[in-house]
């Protein structure tokens, strides 16, 4: 008997590791409400797919037709983005709720970003209306006016926040570095707004020295946005001759990195173990920024001190005429 | 009376000052990109990295061509450690901290058969066979950094990589000044360098 008790306190703690854990998953999915979930199903059973069935009267049955890959919402992301919780009847006409939808609904006035975000007290921390000023002094507005609009970049069924959670610095990076490469890596997305030639963004780039490197460890935004320090993530796009083109600018010891993308790391002391702005080291190694002040120290000392003792070996060989 | 012995063959000539002018570049351009100062620009950052890249490159090639060199004529015999070095390293040591300015002959006289004097021997093992090869190893790492370091070691790895490669530069750079001061000690201040330019080398 003596030899079964352990055994049993294993499946016990096995069985409480597994009722724990289910307990908290469940705790991450009701974050979404059960309601929200069966509502947005009614448009998602269809939406959310390539292709859809519908009930055809003329010919009285069920029929298989295409979705407008345009009108495809991918559920996965629309579940993680930052309007998960949203009801789809919350942003589109309530009128989508029958089918077929109305032909008029295509002319449907969509929401911006302002109309729900200016001066809610919920969002004071992302200071919208700091952003909102900033983006219409940007590139992106004051070339294409009205028609360049917060969803170019920041698609409403999938954008998440993602350089403030997500521990991993290359993902985020690369996440926001698709966004801008959605337009300017996509001929046809870009003249959307344009009738100009897409720039190749490799061959622009091939002055940058490491270009792979530096298209990996730093977001797009950090040399082609002005720096704000009022908001988050920094939204005046500049003009390209206007973009960070002096390498100092971030490889150098007050490197604009620092307020930029390592804004959410760096939390306090700069110069920890000596390294300047050691936040960068554990992802990265930068350099010019990322020197180390002690092994500056006894580098200058040691060549001092060699220096002197050949000044003395010298003077004393020039006194003695050896 | 001095005597002249020739010593340098043209090819150790041409690879000498043109591994000179190389590390020169690389400690110089080195030094830019690693104290670089919007206030106080040495060399504009990006123009350091090329040169420094293009000269690395050289300098690997200039070692290779030391190496191969040194196999194939007898110059690699004065880079090999003998029996008693360290001995001989403290004859010399104390020969250039007291007994240079007593006026006393020098422990180890230059000769065809003994290019080098034990402290020279020593610092140019050294300098040529450990400091140059593993600056040049690091220096191609960090020319790929995505390929040869990150890939290979992880994220951290291109830290401790060009610690490396900087501490390494840092002592090449102290052996060029006591390169160049111990040059001054020979049969007039310049002889040695006229030796490395006409191959001579003049001794007491």
């Amino acid at each position: 008997m003596k030899k079964i008790k352990p055994l049993w306190f294993i499946i016990v703690f096995l069985l409480a590791v597994s009722v724990s854990s289910s307990l908290f998953a469940q705790e991450e999915t009701t974050l979404i409400d059960a309601y929200n979930l069966e509502q947005n199903e009614t448009c998602l059973k269809c939406h959310g797919h390539a292709n859809y069935f519908y009930y055809n009267e003329g010919v009285e049955r069920d029929l298989k037709e295409r979705m407008n890959p345009y009108f495809v919402i991918d559920s996965s992301a629309y579940y993680i983005s930052n309007h998960k919780t949203f009801l789809c009847v919350d942003c589109h006409s309530y009128e989508y709720e029958s089918f077929p939808h109305s032909g008029e609904l295509r002319m449907e006035i969509k929401f911006g970003c302002m109309d729900c975000h200016e001066g809610d007290d919920t969002y004071a921390q992302y200071n919208f209306e700091q952003i909102n000023e900033d983006f219409h002094i940007s590139v992106h507005a004051s070339k294409h006016s009205e028609d360049f609009t917060c969803n170019m970049c920041h698609n409403p069924h999938t954008y998440h926040i993602s350089a403030r959670t997500n521990e991993n610095m290359s993902d985020f990076i690369l996440y926001d570095n698709e966004i801008c490469l959605t337009c300017h890596a996509d001929i046809s997305k870009y003249q959307l707004l344009t009738t100009m030639e897409n720039p190749n963004v490799l061959e622009t780039h091939s002055w940058l020295p490491n270009q792979v490197l530096h298209f990996k460890k730093v977001r797009c935004i950090e040399c082609h946005t002005e720096i704000n320090d009022d908001i988050l993530v920094s939204h005046n796009v500049l003009p390209k001759d206007q973009a960070v083109s002096r390498c100092v600018e971030c490889h150098s010891k007050d490197s604009r990195l620092l307020a930029s993308l390592y804004k959410y790391q760096f939390t306090g002391d700069r110069n920890k173990a000596g390294f300047a702005n050691d936040a960068m080291l554990d992802e990265s190694y930068v350099i010019g920024a990322n020197r180390n002040y002690y092994l500056n120290v006894i580098s200058i000392v040691m060549f001092g001190l060699v220096l002197i003792g050949l000044c003395i070996h010298a003077v004393i060989r020039i006194i003695l005429k050896h | 009376m001095s005597e002249k012995i020739y010593l340098y063959s043209v090819w150790i000539r041409l690879w000498h000052w043109f591994n000179a002018f190389m590390c020169l570049l690389l400690i110089i351009t080195g030094l830019s990109m690693q104290y670089s100062d919007p206030e106080f620009p040495m060399i504009r950052f990006d123009w350091a990295v090329s040169i420094h890249n293009v000269a690395g490159v050289i300098l690997v090639f200039s070692y290779l061509y030391f190496l191969v060199g040194n196999l194939l004529t007898a110059n690699g015999k004065h880079y090999l450690f003998r029996k008693g070095i360290f001995k001989n390293l403290i004859l010399q040591a104390r020969y250039y901290a007291f007994g240079i300015f007593k006026g006393e002959k020098p422990p180890f006289p230059i000769s065809k058969e003994h290019k080098f004097n034990p402290l020279q021997k020593f610092s140019y093992i050294v300098v040529m066979h450990f400091v140059i090869p593993c600056v040049c190893i690091s220096g191609v790492m960090l020319l790929y950094p995505d390929v040869l370091v990150i890939d290979l070691f992880g994220n951290k790895a291109l830290h401790m990589t060009d610690l490396l490669h900087v501490m390494l530069g840092f002592t090449i750079s102290l052996f060029l000044v006591v390169h160049l001061y111990f040059c001054t000690i020979g049969h007039t201040p310049i002889s040695n360098f006229k030796g490395m330019i006409t191959g001579h080398h003049e001794t007491h």
